[in-house]
């Protein structure tokens, strides 16, 4: 796990970044975050211009055909890279488990799609499973409480990597809520789809975080952070919303998420 | 029983308004959870018996007419009858037909959600028999007149108060006319109302956990020993279970008696496990001259060899709604059927149709909690999903959702097109959204807004716009 970098031979250096639909369109810097951790641990990272989605809304919506046409297009555009990174646990398990069962009817497809599979990581497990990170060079001033996102920590095991990699920030102390491992109602189109069910779930989530004592919320799902910051603050609280990458990359100064940019009034 | 799954998301409106729901389901989110942690916690081997019952299930289904008629074999040599029972109005008709064979009056029922399924209380309430539940859950609920909220739990969705309630109301003409407010006292109060019935019983109809083809025995769990006086003390005993019931042997009950108690309530082993083994042999004290066993179908067998077919491993213990954010929120009688929770979501479209219950399998974040928790490792969300893909295939997806699904598939499909858009929408949505950083109310996402504000985005265009400046 620990092992130093240079005594690894196999050590992935040309990793792609898979910024995720959500973070290209509403938060850049999570994925700006992710690629100035990549590098530091050493990685050379690339961003493939043609991927999209990876196609998580028509898979969950029953849309086997679209599924499929969007996961070739997502192992074509990665092709080639030692591994493929997505600061999110739902599309990085997107690619690493269901992709290979969309293929059971062309082996050729399911080749490439295992293959995808075997090299394709949440942000979190990649820097402290895979690089064997250990600590991040950054400060942060105020308590924290981890959302685990559905997804990374049940498909993924992502559980005490972001933990491990926080208790190294400066200035951070963590306050664990009582159900951090209980779905916040995101869930995609859920959302929308089961707005009432949703908003009973997330005001659950919501009520506990306000109990944890922390002023700052993280986790590692955009789509789960936007449903927690939307809630919270329609709510009137003061905890601030983040993607625990850009705490550990130091961004944790930008105007959390729901916020605006600081011009004298925040 | 009567469908309402068709009318799901009004029920779930009436269920998350109703505070006494709120208040039980509050306390059974943390109760059942907490105990089956403790309990899988106690027990090393807890996750390799997981896998063994898995297994011991997948190998019974996939020889499951060997052992069925195994166990039919079984249960001849013993001096007991088995029907088969291809639909539930079969079911009825044979359970219905046996209790008139003992001009019975009354029949004591031991809980049993195949009952419910079969709605075998309204068919024997037409031949004139009075079905008595002898569960205390169950026969609070049927006092109220109300389906069971909950597979093990019947009664879970009530807070005391409300019992306390009801049994004044329905006991005040048996001479107990003092409201009760103590737990206990409920509890010696229905047992003592019961007792008499179980005694004045012509037939006891029981469910089965088990059935046991090396021994032809029925097996039966429960915490209240009502089961034993279900299918002791009246002169027949009807056992309704169905086909995927049966197990091999007894060693393989012994695996699944170890995870279905920790999985369902936490406790080691419920307070009674009974077999029932034949009638009553010359010489014993006590038992049934008359036993039957009844093997319902019912739309099961069409299951197997199916991508649907691992929900035939469900043991019924509740766990799977015991963990569920969705049932922990509206509770199970949003469901509208027999079955609550993530394991109803699939078998319920199953068994009354997808057409009917097709809200069932969307009602999920696919969290994937109920998939860590399930005794058998029934992988929940993927068979969801599966029903999901069958909606999609008949157009049975709202009308809605498919346009929506359509537009985005054809932007998504041609990234060129998909950066333009996106470009777009993060300009317009940061320039609007900029003073306050949010929205709290959007053209076209009401269903978001209206519980939840929505962040604008980062100015400074998309994370592609940015990269490709930057590297350029």
């Amino acid at each position: 796990m620990s092992n130093s970098s240079s005594s690894v031979p196999t050590r992935p250096r040309r990793v792609a970044l898979f910024v995720t639909c959500l973070v290209d369109l509403f938060r850049p810097s999570i994925g700006f975050a992710a690629v100035k951790l990549l590098e530091e641990a050493g990685c050379t990272v690339d961003v493939p211009p043609l991927q999209v989605c990876c196609g998580q809304p028509a898979y969950n919506s029953g849309d086997r055909a679209t599924t499929r046409a969007i996961a070739m297009q997502v192992i074509d555009a990665f092709e080639g890279y030692d591994a493929v990174v997505a600061p999110s646990g739902s599309c990085g398990g997107m690619l690493s488990h269901h992709y290979p069962g969309l293929f059971d009817d062309d082996p050729a497809m399911k080749v490439r799609a295992e293959n995808l599979a075997g090299r394709s990581y949440e942000l979190m497990a990649f820097l402290v499973d895979v690089l064997g990170m250990e600590k991040v060079a950054a400060r942060y001033d105020g308590a924290v409480t981890y959302h685990d996102s559905c997804s990374g920590l049940r498909e993924l095991g992502v559980k005490t990597q972001p933990r491990r990699l926080l208790s190294s920030v400066e200035g951070l102390v963590v306050r664990e809520m009582k159900t951090p491992e209980v779905c916040c109602g995101f869930g995609g189109t859920f959302c929308v789809k089961y707005p009432e069910i949703s908003n009973a779930m997330v005001g659950e989530k919501s009520a506990d975080i306000a109990a944890s004592g922390a002023d700052t919320l993280l986790a590692g799902d955009l789509g789960c952070l936007m449903n927690m910051a939307g809630k919270l603050q329609r709510e009137g609280s003061a905890v601030r919303v983040r993607h625990v990458a850009e705490v550990l990359a130091g961004m944790g100064d930008l105007p959390p998420i729901g916020e605006p940019e600081r011009d004298g009034r925040g | 029983m009567e469908s309402t799954a068709r009318a799901f998301k009004d029920n779930v409106s009436h269920a998350l308004a109703d505070p006494n729901l709120q208040d039980s389901l509050g306390k059974l989110k943390v109760g059942f959870s907490e105990r089956r942690r403790q309990a899988a916690e106690r027990l090393p081997e807890f996750e390799a018996l997981r896998d063994r019952a898995r297994d011991i299930k997948n190998h019974t289904l996939a020889h499951l007419d060997f052992y069925l008629e195994e166990f039919e074999r079984k249960v001849l040599a013993l001096g007991g009858h088995v029907h088969w029972a291809p639909t539930a109005e079969d079911a009825r008709r044979i359970i219905g037909e046996l209790c008139q064979s003992m001009g019975a009056r009354t029949v004591a029922k031991s809980k049993s959600m195949v009952a419910e399924e079969i709605a075998l209380n309204e068919h024997l309430e037409a031949l004139g028999i009075a079905p008595i539940e002898t569960d205390l859950g169950e026969y609070i609920i049927q006092l109220r007149n109300e389906p069971p909220s909950h597979i093990i739990a019947p009664a879970v969705h009530l807070t005391k108060d409300q019992v306390a309630d009801t049994f004044l109301e329905h006991h005040a003409k048996l001479g107990f006319t003092k409201r009760l407010t103590e737990r206990n006292d409920l509890v010696a109060e229905a047992r003592y109302v019961l007792r008499q019935k179980f005694l004045d019983a012509d037939v006891g109809v029981t469910g089965a956990n088990f059935l046991v083809a090396e021994t032809g025995s029925s097996m039966l769990v429960t915490n209240e020993g009502n089961a034993d006086l279900s299918n002791t003390l009246p002169r027949m005993h009807i056992v309704l279970a169905s086909i995927e019931k049966v197990i091999p042997t007894l060693e393989d009950a012994a695996v699944l008696l170890r995870v279905l108690a920790r999985s369902a309530t936490g406790q080691e082993s419920s307070a009674y496990t009974t077999l029932n083994t034949g009638p009553k042999r010359a010489g014993d004290l006590d038992g049934p001259e008359h036993y039957h066993v009844v093997l319902l179908d019912n739309g099961r067998s069409a299951v197997l060899g199916t991508e649907m077919r691992e929900i035939l491993r469900c043991i019924r213990c509740g766990a799977c709604m015991n963990h569920c954010p969705v049932y922990g929120a509206v509770g199970g009688h949003a469901y509208g059927w027999v079955y609550p929770g993530p394991m109803g979501a699939v078998l319920t479209p199953q068994l009354i149709g997808v057409e009917e219950a097709s809200d069932l399998p969307n009602a999920s974040t696919f969290c994937g909690r109920c998939e860590s928790v399930c005794p058998v490792r029934i992988p929940l969300p993927k068979l969801m999903r599966h029903w999901r893909e069958r909606e999609f295939e008949r157009h049975l997806t709202p009308k809605g959702v498919r346009q929506g699904l359509a537009l985005w598939s054809f932007v998504a499909r041609r990234p060129r097109l998909y950066r333009r858009l996106t470009g777009l929408a993060n300009r317009v949505l940061s320039l609007f959204g900029r003073a306050d950083g949010r929205y709290s109310t959007l053209p076209l996402a009401g269903g978001w807004t209206r519980f939840r504000d929505f962040p604008a985005p980062q100015p400074g265009g998309t994370f592609h716009a940015q990269w490709k400046a930057r590297r350029s």
